[in-house]
C-alpha cells in the first residue's frame, strides 16, 4: 500500500469534519499563476505538513488564508461553512494566527508591546497595562519552553529570539489554526524538540497547525499529514509514516535530488583569516563575542554551531568590518584588518552572504540589476570613473540569472516580488566568485532543497576552487553536513572543536545549549 | 508597440497618483469658489470656477508673456524641488531649503554688487557660485550633525532656517548695507543680473534650471555616487554592509541638496528680485516641498510638478483681476493637493484605485526614523 492510499483510507474512516476548508484557490499574478485550484483540507488537531519549493504557491495559499490577498476564484469554508476573510484582523478574529517567515515585528517596540500589538490589555480606558502583558506572556513562554525578556527592545533580539516572539505573538491570540512558516529554521535540536513539544500539547487540545518546512525529516516526524505543492497545484498528499525523505523531495522538485552533500576530502592549504582574543560588544554594550580565537585555511569549511544569539551575529560583523571589537585582532592573509571599513575588508577578498537577507543583503526596492552589482558597483566593467555601465550591470545579471537559476521575469524586476528562495539566489550570486574568504551566516535559512543542494555544492566547489569559507549556521544538519571542522559556540566563546568525521551530534547540541558536554 | 504601451503603462502607475490629486483638489476649490461667490458682489454663481480657471489658465499659457511668467516662477521651484527631492532619495527631509534659498540669494546679492562693474560673465558666473556655496555650505551643518552625532535633519534645518533669516537680516543691517538707500538693503547687482534671452523677462536661470534637472536626473540614475545615494534612501544597512559610507553620503548628500536651494536663490535674486532686504519671501523653499512630493522626488516628476505650480503663481494675477476670485484659492488648492498626496487613501477611494500592495511596492522613502545615529 503505498504512502497516497493509505492517507485515503484514513481520511475515510475519519468522520470528523475538516476545522479548515480550502477549496479551487486559484490566484495569478501578472505572468504567474501562483495558485491553480488548490483544494487543502485541515482537521482538527491535526499538524498539517505543507511542503514545497520556494514560489510554489504556500506563501501565496497561506497569505489568501490570512486574508492579505484575494484569490482569483476558490473558496474557503471554516466548520463546514464558507467565509470570506477580509483582512487579517478578520482571520486573527476567526482563530487563524500566524508566524511568517519575515518577521512582522516592530523593531524599536519591546516584546511586550509587539505581543499585545492589535489586542492590548488596557488599565483604564487609556493606559496600556503593559506589566500585565509581560506577566502573560512570561507565561506563556514558560508554557512553550522558552525563557524571553518581555522588556527587551526587539531590534535588539537576534533573529532566532525573534522568531520566538512570534510564536509567542500567535498563541497570545489563542489561534485555533496556527499556521507556521519555517518556525524551526533557526532553532537547535533541543529547542526543535522543545516546540513539537508544544506544538504536540497544542494538537491534543484540539488546535490545528500548518506546518511550513523545508527540513523534510522534521515534517516526518511532527506531521500528520502532508500536502506537496509544486508550481501553484497540489502534486500529491503523504502519509508520514508511509513515506520517505527522498519520496517527499523527490515529489517537491519534480525529479530526483540528492540530499547528501557531495564532497571530497579537504585540502587545507595556507591560513586566509585568523581571529585572535576577539571581543565585541553588541548594540547594548553587551559582551558577545568574548575571547574568540580562529583560523580557517584556504581549502577548508570551518562551521560554527550555536544556538541563535550566542555572539555568531556580531562576532562575523566584527570579521567584515561592520562592527568594531572592542579587543583582538582579525587578519585577513597576514595583513591586520582589526577595525577596517567593510569596504577595506571587501577589497582584500571577502564574500558575506549575511544573516538576514532583506535586512543586509538585499535592497528590496531595487531590481535584480542593481542588486547583483550593490557590492562590486564600483569596479569595472560595472562603472567607468563614476558613471554606471548599465549595459555591463544587466548582462552581469543575466549571466547570474542562469548561472544560479533564479525565478526572476527579467533584471528589471524589483527583488521585493521574488520568492525568498530566489531573493537568496540573487545574494549568493553576488558573493560568490573568485573571493579568499567565502563568510557564510545561515546561507539556506527559509531555502528549499533544491535550492539548498544547489548553495551547498557551490560551496564546496568554492573550497575546492582554494577559498577558505567560514560557515555560521543554526542548522546543525547543515554544519555538519557541510563543514571540515565544527567550532561550538556559547556564551561568546568557542566552547569546542571537532574534525567532521568524527564529530557526534548529540554532544555538540548539548555544548551549543549549556556550553559543557556533560 | 507594446514596449511603448508598457512605458506608458508603467508612466501613469507613477503619474496617477499625483494627477488625481490635482483634479481632485481642483474640484474642492472649485466648490468652495461657489460657495464663497454666495457672499460677494457677484452673488451665488455656479459656473464662477469655470471662469476662473479659464483665467488662470489663460494668464499662465495663453501668450508669450504669460507663458516667461510660468517659466520664470516655475524655475526656483525646478531647483527647490531637485534639492527636496534629492534628499528624500538618500531618506533625508532637508526642510532647510527656505534657508538655504535665503543664503543663496544673500550670497549672490553681495557678490552681484560687488562685481555690478565686471564684465557680464565672471559677474553671473561667480555670482551664481557664490549662491551654491553659500547653501551647500549651510545645508552641510546639519548633514555632519546627523552623521556623526544622530542629530535629526528635520529638526536642524528648521532650527537654522530661523538662524539663518535672522543672520542675514543682521548681516544686511550692520555689515553690507548699501549707502544710497532709506532702508537697509544691499547694492545694485549691475552686471551681475541675469541676461533676459526671451521676452520682458525669461532668464537666463530658466534654462539653467532646466538643465539642471537632467543633471541631477543622471546624477541619480547614472553614477555610482547616485546609486550610493539611493541606495543609503532604500535601505541604509544594505548600504553599510556593501561598504558605501554613510558618514560621507549623508554629508554629501545635504550639501549638494543645499546647493541646489542655494542656487534656487540665486536665479530668483539675480534674475528678478535685485537685492537682499530683510524680509524677501522665502516661500519657494516651502513651495518646493510640495513640489517635490507632486513630483515623487523624481526630477521629471519634479520638472512638471514645478511648472504647474509656476502656472497657478503666473495666471492667479489674472485670475484676481477678471473674475475677483482672490489669488489666496492658489493657496488652497496647493495645500489640498498636499493633503491628497499625503492621505493617498482618499484619492484612491474617490477613484477606486487599486492599493498599491503591501510592503515595499511603490513606496518612496520620505525620511527615517527619529534620532537613528548614522553608523559608519
Amino acid at each position: 500500500m503505498t504512502g497516497q492510499e493509505r492517507v485515503a483510507e484514513k481520511a475515510a474512516r475519519s468522520s470528523t469534519s475538516p476545522a479548515l476548508e480550502m477549496r479551487g484557490i486559484t490566484k495569478r499574478f501578472p505572468g504567474t499563476l501562483a495558485n491553480d485550484g488548490i483544494d487543502l483540507e485541515i482537521r482538527p488537531g491535526e499538524i498539517h505538513a505543507l511542503l514545497g519549493e520556494n514560489g510554489a504557491g504556500k506563501s501565496t495559499l497561506m497569505n489568501i488564508l490570512y486574508g492579505l490577498l484575494t484569490p482569483d476564484s476558490g473558496e474557503i469554508l471554516m466548520d463546514g461553512a464558507t467565509v470570506t476573510i477580509r483582512d487579517p484582523a478578520d482571520a486573527i478574529a476567526r482563530g487563524i494566527g500566524m508566524v511568517h517567515q519575515h518577521f512582522m515585528l516592530v523593531p524599536v517596540l519591546s516584546v511586550a508591546e509587539n505581543v499585545m500589538l492589535g489586542s492590548e490589555v488596557m488599565r483604564g480606558p487609556v493606559l496600556l497595562d503593559v506589566g500585565e502583558a509581560a506577566k502573560r506572556i512570561r507565561a506563556l513562554a514558560e508554557q512553550v519552553g522558552f525563557t524571553i525578556d518581555p522588556g527587551a527592545r526587539v531590534e535588539q533580539l537576534s533573529v532566532g529570539q525573534q522568531q520566538r516572539v512570534e510564536i509567542v505573538k500567535a498563541l497570545y491570540r489563542r489561534a485555533r489554526i496556527l499556521v507556521l512558516d519555517e518556525p524551526t529554521a533557526v532553532l537547535t535540536p533541543q529547542e526543535t524538540d522543545e516546540i513539537f513539544t508544544v506544538l504536540r500539547r497544542l494538537r491534543t487540545e484540539g488546535t490545528s497547525i500548518v506546518f511550513i518546512s523545508h527540513k523534510l525529516d522534521e515534517v516526518l516526524r511532527i506531521a500528520d499529514r502532508i500536502t506537496v505543492i509544486r508550481r501553484g497545484k497540489v502534486v500529491g498528499e503523504l502519509d508520514p509514516g508511509a513515506t520517505t525523505e527522498q519520496e517527499c523531495a523527490d515529489l517537491m522538485v519534480g525529479r530526483s535530488v540528492s540530499l547528501k552533500v557531495d564532497r571530497g576530502v579537504a585540502h587545507p592549504g595556507e591560513p586566509v583569516l585568523s581571529v585572535r582574543g576577539l571581543v565585541v560588544r553588541d548594540d547594548r554594550g553587551h559582551e558577545t563575542v568574548r575571547g574568540v580565537d580562529l583560523e580557517i585555511r584556504s581549502g577548508e569549511i570551518v562551521g560554527i554551531a550555536g544556538v541563535a544569539g550566542n555572539g555568531q551575529e556580531e562576532l562575523v560583523e566584527a570579521i567584515t568590518g561592520l562592527r568594531k571589537p572592542s579587543a583582538g585582532h582579525v587578519s585577513l592573509t597576514g595583513r591586520d584588518v582589526t577595525g577596517a571599513a567593510p569596504r577595506a575588508v571587501r577589497d582584500r577578498g571577502v564574500g558575506y552572504v549575511p544573516a538576514d537577507r532583506q535586512r543586509y543583503g538585499l535592497v528590496l526596492g531595487f531590481p535584480v540589476d542593481d542588486n547583483t552589482v550593490l557590492t562590486e558597483y564600483l569596479n569595472e566593467p560595472y562603472a567607468h570613473g563614476v558613471v554606471r555601465d548599465d549595459r555591463a550591470i544587466r548582462k552581469r545579471a543575466e549571466t547570474l540569472i542562469v548561472e544560479f537559476d533564479i525565478r526572476a521575469p527579467g533584471p528589471d524586476v524589483r527583488v521585493s516580488t521574488l520568492s525568498g528562495g530566489n531573493q537568496q539566489k540573487v545574494v549568493v550570486a553576488r558573493e560568490f566568485g573568485g573571493d579568499k574568504l567565502l563568510i557564510l551566516d545561515q546561507p539556506t535559512r527559509g531555502i528549499d532543497v533544491g535550492s539548498t543542494e544547489f548553495i551547498h555544492k557551490r560551496t564546496v566547489e568554492q573550497r575546492d576552487a582554494g577559498s577558505a569559507v567560514l560557515l555560521v549556521s543554526a542548522d546543525l544538519d547543515e554544519v555538519l553536513e557541510l563543514s571540515d571542522r565544527v567550532l561550538v559556540i556559547h556564551r561568546g566563546r568557542i566552547v569546542g572543536e571537532f574534525d567532521a568525521a568524527s564529530a557526534e551530534r548529540d554532544k555538540i547540541g548539548l555544548l551549543m545549549a549549556r556550553g559543557q558536554a556533560a | 508597440m507594446s514596449g511603448a504601451r508598457a512605458r506608458l503603462g508603467s508612466w501613469w502607475r507613477l503619474a496617477q497618483l499625483p494627477v488625481l490629486a490635482i483634479v481632485l483638489a481642483l474640484v474642492i476649490a472649485a466648490a468652495i469658489i461657489i460657495v464663497s461667490s454666495a457672499f460677494t458682489g457677484t452673488g451665488f454663481f455656479p459656473l464662477l470656477p469655470l471662469f476662473a480657471y479659464g483665467a488662470l489658465f489663460a494668464g499662465a499659457f495663453a501668450s508669450d508673456i504669460a507663458l516667461n511668467n510660468t517659466l520664470v516662477a516655475a524655475a526656483p521651484l525646478m531647483l527647490g524641488g531637485l534639492a527636496i527631492g534629492l534628499g528624500f532619495k538618500a531618506g533625508l527631509f532637508n526642510i532647510g531649503v527656505a534657508g538655504q534659498f535665503l543664503a543663496g540669494a544673500f550670497a549672490s546679492a553681495v557678490v552681484g554688487a560687488a562685481l555690478a562693474q565686471q564684465p557680464v560673465a565672471l559677474a553671473v558666473t561667480a555670482s551664481l557660485l557664490a549662491a551654491g556655496a553659500a547653501g551647500a555650505a549651510l545645508a552641510f551643518i546639519p548633514g555632519w550633525l546627523k552623521a556623526h552625532t544622530g542629530a535629526h535633519e528635520v529638526v536642524t534645518t528648521i532650527m537654522l532656517n530661523n538662524a539663518t533669516a535672522l543672520l542675514l537680516a543682521w548681516a544686511v543691517t550692520d555689515l553690507v548695507r548699501a549707502p544710497v538707500f532709506t532702508f537697509p538693503r544691499t547694492g545694485e547687482i549691475g552686471n551681475s543680473a541675469l541676461p533676459v534671452l526671451l521676452g520682458r523677462n525669461l532668464h537666463l536661470g530658466v534654462p539653467l534650471a532646466l538643465i539642471t534637472i537632467f543633471a541631477v536626473r543622471w546624477l541619480l540614475e547614472r553614477t555610482t555616487l547616485g546609486f550610493e545615494i539611493r541606495t543609503v534612501g532604500a535601505n541604509p544597512n544594505a548600504a553599510r554592509y556593501a561598504g558605501m559610507p554613510p558618514l560621507v553620503i549623508v554629508p554629501l548628500t545635504m550639501a549638494l541638496s543645499g546647493l541646489l536651494g542655494g542656487l534656487a536663490g540665486g536665479i530668483q535674486m539675480l534674475g528678478v528680485i535685485g537685492f537682499y532686504a530683510s524680509g524677501i519671501s522665502a516661500s519657494v523653499g516651502f513651495d518646493s516641498i510640495a513640489v517635490a512630493l507632486l513630483g515623487r522626488s523624481d526630477p521629471i516628476g519634479i520638472l512638471f510638478a514645478a511648472i504647474l505650480f509656476g502656472a497657478f503663481r503666473a495666471g492667479a494675477p489674472l485670475m484676481q483681476i477678471t473674475t475677483s476670485v482672490p489669488i489666496e484659492i492658489i493657496d488652497i488648492i496647493q495645500a489640498l493637493i498636499i493633503l491628497f498626496l499625503a492621505a493617498n487613501l482618499i484619492v484612491r477611494r474617490v477613484f477606486r484605485l487599486r492599493a498599491p500592495g503591501l510592503g515595499i511596492e511603490g513606496a518612496t522613502t520620505v525620511t527615517r526614523t527619529w534620532g537613528e545615529q548614522v553608523r559608519g
